[in-house]
């Protein structure tokens, strides 16, 4: 129950840090995306299932407020959030080149395809500019906020599985 | 035996593939629902509204607190550098404001040839702030902090500064999202105020980094528009009230097939440093289908 409180307040602090606050520190008009480090995250931490449902969470509140069409941001973070799921069983907390590597490939990959789906479907063919324009200072940008966020969660995730230890 | 069914007295848990149909299935019901009707956007709106907008509020505040105070540290710094430079500088100045006060005598006398002012204080308008900003970086929408409550509807155009800034796609109860003329995915129909000629006002994402959009389509049959001339929303604009200002000509080409010109815009707005804007009430008069 403690984990499902934390869970979703932990995806409606990083939204409205990354809606509101980081719009103040956005470099060259990118800001990072807070929600898919939650994500990711939550997918090699806690497996599959979390891994969805954080991702679903988040993209829903995106999409409610910028979305186009519902459900479309949602779809690509549940993805994320499973696929980082499938690392869970290589991940040791000790370790941070792993949450590293798979943080920027989920990021860089969100930004693929909402490249794919958004502009190269509108007939913006011009990839290139929108890789080094877009796609990879935002990576850059949020590698640089997960190096302070990410030890954060992995403290609550320590925190919550110790206490689950001890009342199991 | 079936995976999704356990053994009695263990938990019942789905296996995550299962999950991931699930959850795929839903988003995927969601988006062929949002394209025809929008049966779940007003209860989303609507709850997701009252949860997560008065936080934006208080946090874009102590946000913008909070940039103003380590913006106001590094100015003190600059602003001792400068202070001296800048005594410098009012002797030069001073010389150039005479000159500029008579341009500006030369600028109200073309308003008020224009009549633009008297146009846009025909309409009723409500102030709102900005209280958060699309964080995915390919569009540029904001919300505001004004909604339904405040007679907001969608499709109100956003003015600020006396310019265009975009108009109202999705509202809640006590917030609206404005998708602005600067981003990629957005269309105005303009026209140009020397010769009235229609063009397009389209936002790109590539562009914006220098500062200016992009227009196409210009039929400008006289040659008479320069670099520099007004672009304002048209009359013919189903979403835009007309003769709302967008922006000044920035460059004008031919296009290949030597019939329109394209080229780019500098807008009005101040994209940049907006924090507060202004929703027109009025709306666009819009003829009814006889069917509906």
């Amino acid at each position: 129950m403690l984990r499902k409180i934390s869970m979703v307040c932990l995806i409606l602090i990083c939204f409205l840090l990354e809606t509101s606050v980081f719009n103040h520190f956005a470099m060259g008009g990118i800001v990072p995306k807070l929600t898919i480090i939650l994500t990711s995250a939550y997918g090699f931490m806690r497996g599959e299932e979390e891994g969805m449902c954080v991702g679903f969470l988040c993209g829903l509140l995106c999409d409610v407020f910028y979305g186009d069409v519902m459900g479309f941001y949602a779809l690509i973070l549940t993805y994320i959030g499973y696929v980082n799921g499938k690392f869970s069983r290589i991940f040791y907390p000790e370790d941070i080149k792993l949450p590293i590597a798979l943080i920027i490939v989920s990021d860089l990959s969100y930004g693929v395809l909402c490249y794919i789906l958004l502009f190269l479907m509108r007939g913006r063919f011009d990839f290139l500019y929108y890789f080094t324009g877009v796609i990879l200072p935002e990576a850059l940008y949020t590698i640089v906020v997960t190096v302070f966020l990410y030890p954060i969660i992995l403290k609550i995730n320590e925190k919550l599985d110790r206490r689950e230890k001890r009342s199991a | 035996m079936s995976p999704v069914v356990k053994r009695k007295g263990e938990k019942f848990t789905l296996p995550s593939k299962y999950l991931l149909l699930i959850l795929t299935l839903i988003c995927i019901l969601l988006m062929l629902l949002s394209f025809g009707t929008n049966v779940f956007e007003k209860p989303l709106n609507t709850s997701v509204g009252y949860v997560v907008v008065p936080f934006q509020e208080g946090i874009s505040k102590a946000g913008e607190w909070l940039a103003n105070r380590t913006e106001e540290l590094r100015e003190i710094r600059e602003l001792l550098q400068e202070n001296a430079a800048l005594k410098e500088q009012v002797a030069s100045l001073t010389e150039e404001n005479t000159l500029l006060q008579q341009d500006k005598y030369e600028l109200n006398e073309l308003r008020g040839l224009l009549q633009l002012d008297e146009q846009y204080g025909a309409y009723d308008k409500v102030g709102a702030r900005i209280i958060s900003r699309d964080s995915g970086n390919w569009y540029s929408s904001f919300v505001i902090d004004k909604g339904e409550e405040d007679g907001l509807t969608e499709d109100m155009n956003v003015i600020a500064g006396g310019g265009l800034v975009g108009r109202i796609t999705a509202t809640g109860p006590n917030w609206a999202r404005v998708t602005s003329i600067i981003s990629d995915n957005s269309n105005i129909s303009a026209m140009t105020l020397v010769s009235g000629d229609n063009l397009i006002v389209s936002g790109d994402l590539k562009m914006m980094s220098e500062g200016v959009i992009t227009f196409s389509k210009l039929v400008d049959s006289g040659n008479v528009v320069v670099e520099g001339d007004k672009i304002v929303t048209s009359r013919i604009s189903d979403k835009y009230l007309p003769n709302i200002l967008i922006g000044y000509v920035h460059t004008i080409n031919w296009d290949n097939n030597n019939l329109t010109k394209s080229g780019y815009i500098t807008p009005a707005v101040d994209f940049e440093h907006l924090s507060e804007v202004l929703v027109i009430t009025t709306m666009k008069q819009v003829v009814e289908d006889a069917d509906e």
